[in-house]
């Protein structure tokens, strides 16, 4: 399973890219292959506030529906609307054309609080021992 | 690629559209009486334009259409249904013939009470009948279905907090082996869901409980016996708990078939109670309703009680609107009164000891299947249990085969799938309940079945993984039908047009 | 007894093989203290006094087949075709389960997928649900549709609207942060175009508007669409769906969402039910559609197949996060509707809806001829309308129940304003010597 270096992580499986001052958000390449099938996401508002570890957004498969939750505390400055017609692209390529939204961070300290690769491939590796 | 284009040769899983021929009619209605021209009566701007497109095909073609479109279902009139915490019992056919009776079919729900006797005293005795069996003191029958019937317990919740001036209680405690309809109806009535951990025991943690427990609660549902089949040998360390905190404990009947006769909610000190009489008192499900979901409740909550109750004054009976707490109406007029017709005719001709012999029968059913079946399958509670238990089937998972591929493959040996994945605190779960109305050589030949098939799972997985092979369908693109949902003729035709062939 | 078909000798076995030798064994977990409550039921029948007994009880009612009925309110008395009871009364049918195993349950969902198609074509809608349980308990899921659809809080009502449904509408938004306001209605029963105006304010979710609304009155939509939507808020429209078969679909009005009783689609009556709510909306609240919805796709051998999809929704899956809590709904309903919605087609709709007309227009005329009798609802109907009498209705609907008549609807017993009023309907089962013997029994009552 792919976890690209220079992303940050969190336990909940979401991924986040720093570009400027705005924050990528997806989720993992282990995320998407325990849904299995993305069949829809919902997705925040452009403009809505959101908090640290607050579910702002669902994907569902046929037979079970997932909390997204925000990475960091902030604003939505962008979703990808894509998403809407086209879920399967998470499955496809969750690190690109499948991200959700964009943040800009109201607390830049909790984006440094994130996990690194490191960390949360040996999170993965621990939760599969167990 | 085009979606559900293909069909096969002779496809006998046309739409009714794709059966229509222009000139056809399907019905003998009466000719005009009288000569008035609508189109020049009535505004033009108010009339249709555009007519839609509804079939044209005759009524010989249409039955046969639906008749062969009914040998495509499994029933419980030609199938064993082993489905947990549904009660797929067999539906006597005098329900239906009583329930057709112009005398009951004909009626008008606005018709003055004088000219409707007869089902008043039904629905009058039923409520007295629902209220000895479950030991509660008052029902409404209004609620349509067994979540309705929650909702409607929310709603009494709610009225009862506030009228204590316990407004602030905004917590509902289900247990995470509930119905997924607790939880959805408590949100639903904007309750905030908060979840009870289940012990080693398979019952409710009490401890988590325990500590769960504070004045912002309003209530804790309960299943009892629960989803495994078990029943919550605590109940009455439960009823303290909740009571003593102030908040009511809500009860869902819908395992309230291992019950009858034997032990009553209301003495197990449940507040509010649903039934859904689809299950224990054997209306039929339809094919998923209609249903009935009656709720009865203590004296403390009957001022709260949706309008009208049915009241007897001297030999007449009668509607009681005049109750200036209730919640109001949770369905217009009283409900799906042919259901709960249904379940009085059942009540009568069973009585008290037919409706013992059900529980009895049920439960003895069950704990034999369970008996036969543990050693082959997991079986994470091996206690004895009530109308139904919980196999698990994760001794499979090394063949890659999980519960779900089980009830597929039961299906090619005509027998339905149990409930499986449910409850979500067995890991691969298979939850049966044969019910008190097969036969021991059914429940022998379901265990023979189950055996074999755990035996194709070692040998020949691929079989099973790949099952069903003799239904009219074989497992459908559930994904495709979510991603690019086609919901009628119309989505259908746009598709083919988007993408021929 | 004849449902049971474990005999003594078989409990003795399973017995043996549970390993116990009583039954109590098994109630262990069952405090004792619970056990064997004391219970007072009536004696069992058999079959036989079944039947009598059940027979005697309804002979007790007096039904439109006893009596010739002008009662509508809410209920109506339509043809049902053969047909439809004898589809529905298969077992197969009706003894089957909920279809979440598809490939066992391929006539329930292909008949549902059906019932969803010709909802779509009655009402003009982009997609209908599999049913709700009733036309109260639709409204009430369409109006929570709208709120959480526009994050608003308010929804106006028009007081035209069946009483019921506004009731439960309420029971159901009670104790939420959701409100109701009502719009009221003129003199001849139309909304109150300025009291919409004024009260349409930036919070308001939707307006639900009934027609033919509770008066039997045909409504003018097109201003009231315009000013709801130039309101960002959301248009219910509340219909009886053979009217569909004459009047403006739901479509052509503009409404996004249309739902109502699905009794008259080849349902009896039935003292309130068993019913079925239609439900119907603009793909782009698809969503927010409560309940089951039938999808078709193909199995793994490329054949065309139905199953229930869009499943992530329901409570069953998202548990507190569902858009609805229903689970059983009214699918043998919603079976029998297909029947009778495809044996009309698309002629028999157009002529089952002038039926209706024509004997509401003939009944109307009739009565507008007697000095007694003042017609109220004077618009545009469909098969029902309000006459006011200078007696109390019910005085004159016993003297009319005398002669064998089911009269209309008191109003005063909803709308305490509306005094010697009375709701009359007149369906296609009505005969013209029906029609004129309410005529001139009324006359006689009347004088």
């Amino acid at each position: 399973m792919n976890f690209p270096a220079e992303l940050r992580y969190t336990k909940s499986h979401e991924w986040v890219r720093r570009s400027g001052d705005k924050l990528i958000v997806g989720i993992t390449d282990y995320a998407q292959h325990e849904i299995s099938d993305v069949v829809f996401i919902e997705l925040p508002h452009v403009g809505q506030q959101v908090e640290q570890g607050k579910g702002i957004s669902i994907v569902e498969s046929v037979k079970a529906a997932f909390d997204i939750y925000a990475p960091v505390s902030g604003t939505v400055k962008a979703i990808n609307t894509t998403l809407e017609s086209d879920p399967a692209i998470v499955n496809q390529d969750p690190y690109g054309k499948g991200w959700f939204f964009e943040l800009t961070s109201s607390k830049p300290s909790e984006f440094e609080s994130l996990l690194t690769r490191d960390q949360y491939e040996s999170m993965i590796r621990q939760s599969a021992a167990g | 690629m085009t979606t559900g284009l293909k069909t096969t040769a002779i496809s006998d899983s046309k739409l009714l559209f794709e059966k229509s021929k222009s000139g056809k009619e399907g019905i003998f209605l009466p000719s005009r009486k009288f000569q008035d021209d609508f189109s020049r009566l009535i505004p033009a701007d108010f009339q249709r334009k555009d007519h839609g497109d509804l079939p044209e095909i005759t009524e010989p073609e249409l039955v046969r259409h639906f008749v062969n479109l009914s040998k495509k279902n499994f029933s419980v009139d030609t199938h064993f249904y082993p489905l947990g915490s549904c009660t797929m019992k067999y539906n006597p056919k005098i329900h239906e013939d009583v329930a057709s009776l112009d005398g009951f079919a004909w009626l008008n729900p606005s018709q003055t009470e004088d000219q409707v006797q007869g089902i008043l005293q039904i629905f009058h005795e039923l409520s007295r009948a629902l209220c000895e069996l479950t030991g509660m003191d008052e029902f409404t029958l209004q609620p349509a279905a067994g979540a309705h019937g929650e909702l409607c317990g929310m709603m009494l919740t709610r009225a009862y907090h506030h009228s204590r001036g316990e407004g602030k209680r905004h917590q509902v405690l289900v247990p995470d082996s509930s119905h997924g309809t607790n939880p959805a109806s408590a949100a639903q009535y904007g309750y905030e869901v908060v979840q009870i951990p289940s012990d080693a025991r398979g019952r409710v943690d009490l401890k988590a409980l325990e500590d769960a427990m504070s004045d912002r609660v309003a209530c804790l549902m309960l299943t009892n016996p629960n989803t495994l089949g078990l029943f919550e040998n605590d109940i009455l360390k439960i009823r303290e708990i909740v009571h003593r905190k102030g908040a009511l404990l809500y009860y869902d009947g819908a395992n309230l078939n291992a019950l009858l006769g034997a032990v009553r909610p209301g003495d197990m000190g449940f507040d509010i109670v649903h039934l859904n009489l689809h299950k224990t008192f054997t209306t039929p499900h339809g094919g998923g309703g209609p249903g009935a979901g009656p709720v009865g409740v203590k004296k403390i909550l009957a001022p709260f009680l949706p309008a009208p109750l049915v009241v007897k004054q001297g030999s007449r009976y009668g509607f009681d609107y005049h109750r200036p707490k209730s919640i109001g109406k949770v369905r217009s007029f009283f409900g799906n009164a042919g259901i709960l017709l249904r379940a009085y005719v059942y009540i009568r001709m069973l009585g008290l000891e037919g409706l013992k012999r059900v529980s009895h029968d049920a439960v003895l059913s069950a704990n034999y299947l369970r008996k036969k079946l543990s050693t082959a399958f997991l079986n994470p509670h091996n206690e004895f249990c009530m109308h139904e238990f919980v196999l698990s089937a994760s001794n499979l998972e090394s063949q890659n085969i999980h519960a779900g591929d089980i009830g597929k493959r039961l299906l090619d040996y005509g027998i339905h799938a149990p409930t499986v994945h449910f409850p979500l605190v067995v890991k691969e779960a298979l939850m049966i309940e044969p019910t008190e109305t097969e036969s021991k050589e059914t429940l022998d030949a379901f265990v023979e079945v189950m055996l074999k098939i755990l035996k194709e799972a070692q040998e020949t997985p691929e079989l099973v993984r790949k099952a069903p092979h003799t239904m009219p369908i074989g497992r459908p693109d559930e994904v495709q039908a979510a991603r690019k949902p086609i919901l009628s003729f119309r989505d259908l035709k746009r598709d083919t047009q988007a993408s021929p062939l | 007894m004849s449902y049971f078909p474990i005999t003594v000798k078989d409990q003795a076995e399973m017995l043996e093989t549970i390993g116990i030798e009583h039954f109590g064994q098994m109630f262990q977990a069952i405090p004792n203290e619970l056990r064997n409550p004391k219970i007072d039921l009536p004696s069992p029948l058999s079959e036989l006094e079944t039947q009598s007994w059940f027979r005697e009880l309804a002979g007790k009612n007096a039904s439109s087949k006893t009596h010739s009925s002008f009662l509508g309110a809410g209920s109506y008395e339509h043809f049902i075709p053969a047909i439809v009871r004898h589809i529905i009364g298969r077992g197969e049918f009706y003894t089957s389960y909920t279809p979440y195993q598809p490939e066992a349950s391929q006539g329930t969902l292909q008949a549902l997928f059906e019932y969803q198609s010709l909802i779509c074509e009655l009402t003009g809608m982009d997609v209908s649900n599999g049913s709700h349980y009733d036309g109260s308990t639709a409204l009430a899921e369409s109006v929570l549709m709208t709120l959480h659809e526009t994050k608003r809080r308010k929804v106006l009502m028009a007081r035209s609207v069946h009483p019921d449904y506004r009731t439960v509408t309420q029971t159901y938004l009670t104790g939420t942060s959701f409100e109701t306001e009502e719009i009221p209605f003129q003199s001849h029963f139309g909304l109150d175009l300025d009291y919409l105006k004024k009260h349409l304010t930036p919070d308001v979710a939707s307006v639900v508007v009934a027609s033919p609304n509770f008066f039997g009155l045909v409504e003018d939509l097109k201003e009231v669409e315009t000013l709801v939507h130039q309101n960002g808020s959301l248009l219910i429209l509340v219909s009886h769906p053979l009217s569909f078969g004459f009047y403006k679909s739901a479509k052509e009005w503009g409404a996004d969402i249309v739902c109502g009783e699905g009794q008259p689609l080849g349902i009896p009556p039935g003292f309130g039910g068993p019913w079925l709510g239609y439900l119907a909306a603009t793909r782009s609240l698809l969503r927010r559609i409560p309940g089951r919805l039938v999808g078709l796709t193909q199995d793994n051998a490329g054949r065309r197949a139905f199953c229930l999809t869009l499943q992530a929704r329901e409570q069953h899956i998202r548990r507190e996060r569902a858009s609805s809590n229903i689970c059983t709904n009214q699918a043998l309903c919603a079976i029998a509707a297909c029947v009778y919605m495809a044996s009309l087609g698309k002629t028999g709709i157009r002529r089952i809806a002038e039926l209706n007309l024509e004997n509401a227009y003939y009944l109307r005329r009739a009565l507008s001829n007697l000095k007694e009798v003042e017609i109220l609802t004077d618009g545009s109907i469909f098969n029902e309308f309000v006459i006011r009498l200078k007696k109390p209705v019910d005085q004159v609907n016993q003297s009319l129940f005398q002669k064998g008549i089911i009269s209309g609807l008191a109003l005063e017993r909803f709308y305490p304003e509306l005094k010697e009023q009375m709701l009359v309907c007149a369906t296609e089962t009505k005969s013209k010597d029906q029609l004129d013997q309410f005529v001139e029994a009324l006359k006689e009552v009347l004088k």
